[in-house]
């Protein structure tokens, strides 16, 4: 039996995306284009005006702005609402983004991750999205295409179920622009999973309500509180919804986390999105020479799951995570809640940044992080790794007279090649 | 139809009400007004655009058969309306960011025709956006240009107090030039809000050739009242921008709002004027033209144009930007208005009716 | 990257695990692209590009001089296909001494695509090509792929530009 006889398609990741989010029937989408989102809109455009979606209402908007403004208007009038950005333009609506967990609105919003300028890049790296880290929605990573399909499907249930908005985040261009093989869920198994929009409370003239009244700091707190409970209760629904997801559809997507090879390793990395696949190919390379390494994908990023994640590390001592953004003027933003996940268990974590601005983490990338950290020689928290000195070299030589070494660079060598030129 | 009647109150160029037909009087309460807008909230005394919004919100109410959802803008009208627990609204009202209510109101309407569309409902509500001048000619003005172009199903009601009253009275686009406020002092060789800037959003609206466009004044309740209820006649953008007084940011003694308001009108400052597709139907004319002094010199705004160091020149210079008003509004005599290019969306959207 | 979709369709179709992706560039209409496809009998789970390709397609000549190609090529088994009127010798004689023999083949793709598509669109002829040389993809795969994605009239007239393509390369194989 050939592929397309098994309900399986040969699509690129964006018209995946484009099919799962009709299949779960918005009401309200609405559109502004920045790479590398833009095919996933521009195919749910498609569906609508050619009426494979019905009832549904297709905005092309001015800015991402009014993009997440008539997404929280659309939303707090009641009906399923979808969008997606990128880089820039979340950035630009981050005021809506804010304003829309607030109100504990459930949009559910693809994040095509990229970088963000300046210097303008419109590559992949996750700078965009766990820039909104404290923004209050749900951020769920996708380690391929197939993933991402069944994770959109899965977002609305969650965003509705817990009342708040979710943030799915698929890597730009990797995912959004590779042709894969993918499996559909069918319109039935969607419809039993997902029944049409029941808002709890909705703009509705037969019982008026008010929305987005001030709150001074009598109840400011409370409020946030309420909040921070729904972020808690999402770590259930999450794995609630998951699991009926998988009874129905029989895929293998979501959850919290997924752990890879990790029984009995003694290293484990931690990696978020596409390059997880990437990975896995590697770390099997590795097992065949008899080298154990488990991969922890960290599906969940908010809410983050401190109590699984301190189960999958387990005694394990050695933990890298491959991040793909920092905090300037810190380090990495996802090794110090791992840290967290893992207090007083002993675990040394330490974070290998790479994959910035879309340059490639390949295979091999992954083999010289392994054989880094099993050599002992993360001996500090955060390495620049898979940096070309080279080319920092042909600056600073001239602007400040110092050379770097080759090789991945620890944070304490940035700070001495700084105190150097200080003295 | 008012302009007609000439009989005016000793001293207050109005038409008092007792003067009228009863079909034609104001009414402020009754049982069966709608008061969307109801007493308690926060409002200062005197507020214009607390008069403004209770007025334009209930004939929309009225308009709509109570079929109405209002998003507002931040500012003023929200923050003295919904201190939370409390709320002023008797009707579906949300309140996002103060640069979005357009969008906002973008979304609701495409999420009220998706639902009445699922749910089988034969009526849609309808939507209004509002804002002050702030939100609206500033910060809110990309989101409204796009709801404008889109020619969405909403009704954009601008209550243009004419600088950002509820964060201490700064300048805003819609500021008039010489006014004092907090970030255009009376100082200096040029007191006052810079001449030659600020921008006409009537006058952009109907570039945008949507399908009504008009100017109000709370001086004429009845004419805002019946403004509201056309545009509610209309499907598509429509904005109107109301001259609404505010005591605290003009220095103007809170009995005075209504009076101010009307000077406003009466002296050509404030042209008042409604537009179909892009092209003037409609002016208010002036009933009894007054200077231009005697609407500045009730406002301590103006204080440095009217007071005796006042430089004649500048004063001078606002009469002549009234007068200016007056000649291409036709604010006076019996003309009707002319007819000024238009941009063509607004023939493809009449058509579309 | 249309004719890397189309080399993951036809894989698919065949049955096989597929991937095609761009490099992803913010390239105008004609500059110099590159796409990558993958073809296995498991789940291809890497997104990285490719840096040691089995086989290169270059779909204008003008690239040769302009972009190392070849690089990464596995030499004791990679396969090329060049699209130009001139023979592998000509266009790139090193190569051709440092595969095995028949493993660079070139085909005037374009002038195929002029003939049946009236559009300089070689990307169904090098497919076809690459079908003949290899045996990795019928040539049935690739012609169903180009009817899929284009229905009608520019599927049909792909199909028979493969063909051309297809019964070119099996000429000189068998010459």
């Amino acid at each position: 039996m050939d592929n397309n006889q098994k309900g399986l398609e040969q699509i690129e990741g964006s018209l995946g995306v484009a099919k799962a989010v009709a299949l779960a029937r918005p009401g309200v989408v609405c559109a502004y284009p920045i790479s590398p989102q833009t095919h996933i809109v521009e195919n749910v455009g498609k569906f609508v005006k050619g009426g494979a979606l019905k009832n549904c209402e297709f905005l092309n908007v001015e800015s991402e702005f009014s993009a997440m403004s008539v997404a929280i208007g659309s939303s707090a009038g009641g009906a399923r609402t979808y969008t997606a950005t990128a880089s820039q333009g979340l950035l630009y609506m981050v005021e809506g983004i804010y304003n829309a967990s607030g109100l504990g609105l459930p949009i559910v919003m693809t994040v095509a991750s990229r970088a963000i300028g300046a210097p303008i890049n419109i590559w992949n790296d996750h700078s965009d999205s766990l820039s909104q880290r404290d923004s209050g929605w749900l951020q769920l990573f996708c380690e391929s295409n197939q993933d991402a399909v069944d994770t959109h499907i899965m977002a609305f249930k969650i965003a509705e179920t817990v009342g708040l908005p979710v943030m799915v985040c698929m890597d730009g261009f990797v995912l959004t622009h590779a042709f894969e093989r993918l499996q559909l869920p069918s319109q039935e198994q969607v419809d039993a999973f997902l029944p049409e929009y029941q808002p709890r409370e909705f703009l509705d003239p037969k019982e008026p309500i008010s929305m987005g009244a001030m709150v001074d700091p009598d109840a400011f707190t409370e409020v946030r509180f309420l909040q921070q409970r729904k972020m808690v209760k999402a770590l259930d629904v999450i794995e609630k919804v998951t699991k009926e997801y998988r009874e129905i559809t029989g895929s293998k997507s979501g959850g919290l986390l997924d752990c890879y090879n990790c029984d009995g390793a003694d290293l484990k990395l931690i990696i978020l999105g596409s390059t997880v696949g990437t990975a896995k190919d590697a770390i099997d390379e590795l097992q065949a020479q008899g080298n154990k390494v488990g991969i922890i994908s960290l599906k969940s990023f908010r809410p983050f799951p401190y109590e699984a994640l301190r189960a999958a590390i387990g005694d394990t001592k050695n933990v890298v995570v491959v991040e793909r953004a920092f905090s300037f003027g810190a380090r990495g933003i996802i090794a110090p809640e791992v840290e967290r996940a893992c207090k007083g268990m002993g675990t040394h974590i330490s974070t290998a940044l790479c994959g910035l601005g879309g340059r490639a983490i390949y295979g091999t990338t992954i083999k010289d992080v392994v054989a880094y950290a099993q050599a002992g020689k993360f001996q500090e928290e955060f390495t620049w790794f898979d940096i070309n000195s080279a080319v920092l070299n042909r600056y600073l030589k001239d602007s400040e007279g110092i050379t770097l070494p080759d090789g991945p660079l620890a944070e304490s060598q940035l700070c001495e090649s700084v105190r150097k030129v200080l003295a | 139809m008012l302009e007609e009647i000439k009989f005016y109150q000793t001293g207050s160029n109005t038409v008092g009400n007792r003067l009228l037909n009863p079909s034609m009087r104001t009414i402020q309460a009754s049982g069966d007004r709608p008061n969307t807008l109801i007493s308690g909230h926060r409002a200062c005394q005197g507020c214009g655009e607390a008069l403004g919004a209770r007025y334009a919100i209930d004939a929309a109410m009225r308009a709509t058969g109570g079929q109405l959802i209002v998003c507002n803008a931040t500012g003023c009208l929200e923050v003295f309306s919904t201190p939370y627990p409390e709320s002023a609204w008797r009707l579906p009202w949300i309140h996002s960011l103060f640069g979005n209510t357009a969008a906002v109101g973008s979304g609701i309407a495409a999420a009220a025709k998706v639902r009445a569309q699922r749910h089988g409902d034969q009526t849609v509500p309808r939507v209004i956006a509002q804002g002050g001048d702030g939100g609206t000619t500033d910060i809110g003005f990309g989101p409204l240009s796009g709801m404008f172009e889109r020619n969405d199903d909403v009704l954009y009601i601008c209550y243009d107090n004419q600088a950002y009253m509820n964060t201490g009275v700064q300048r805003s686009s819609a500021t008039p030039p010489s006014a004092r406020t907090a970030t255009t002092m009376p100082i200096g060789a040029e007191p006052g809000a810079d001449w030659g800037k600020g921008k006409n959003v009537p006058l952009i609206a109907m570039a945008h050739g949507i399908p009504y466009v008009a100017t109000a004044s709370v001086a004429d309740l009845r004419d805002l009242e019946r403004k509201v209820e056309k545009a509610m006649s209309f499907h598509g953008a429509r904005y109107i921008q109301v001259l609404v007084p505010c005591p605290l940011g003009w220095g103007v003694k809170s009995q005075l709002t209504v009076t101010c308001a009307r000077l406003a009108c009466e002296t050509g400052f404030y042209p008042i004027f409604e537009a179909e597709y892009g092209r003037v139907t409609g002016v208010r004319k002036i009933r009894q033209q007054q200077p231009v002094l005697n609407f500045l010199k009730v406002q301590r705004r103006f204080a440095h144009l009217t007071g005796k160091k006042a430089d004649p020149k500048v004063l001078a210079r606002v009469q002549a930007m009234c007068d200016e008003n007056i000649k291409s509004f036709g604010l006076l005599g019996d003309d009707d208005p002319q007819p000024a290019p238009t941009a063509v969306q607004a023939l493809e959207r009449a058509e579309r009716i | 990257m249309t004719t890397a979709e189309m080399l993951s369709l036809s894989a698919f179709l065949e049955g096989h695990f597929a991937q095609a992706f761009p490099s992803f560039g913010s390239e105008r209409t004609g500059a110099p692209v590159v796409a990558y496809a993958r073809i296995d009998d498991k789940e291809v789970r890497t997104h990285e590009p490719i840096r040691e390709p089995d086989v290169v397609l270059v779909q204008d000549r003008t690239l040769l001089s302009a972009v190392d190609v070849f690089g990464g090529l596995k030499k004791d088994n990679g396969f090329v296909v060049i699209n130009t009127e001139e023979t592998p010798e000509q266009v790139a004689p090193e190569l051709v001494k440092s595969l095995p023999q028949g493993h660079v083949l070139t085909l005037p793709a374009t002038r195929f695509a002029m003939e049946k598509l009236g559009a300089p669109r070689p990307g169904a002829a090098m497919l076809a090509a690459l079908a003949a040389a290899t045996g990795v993809l019928k040539l049935e795969s690739v012609q169903q792929s180009f009817q899929t994605r284009y229905p009608g009239k520019v599927g049909d007239a792909n199909a028979e530009t493969a063909k051309l393509a297809y019964d070119f390369v099996i000429e000189q194989k068998n010459k």
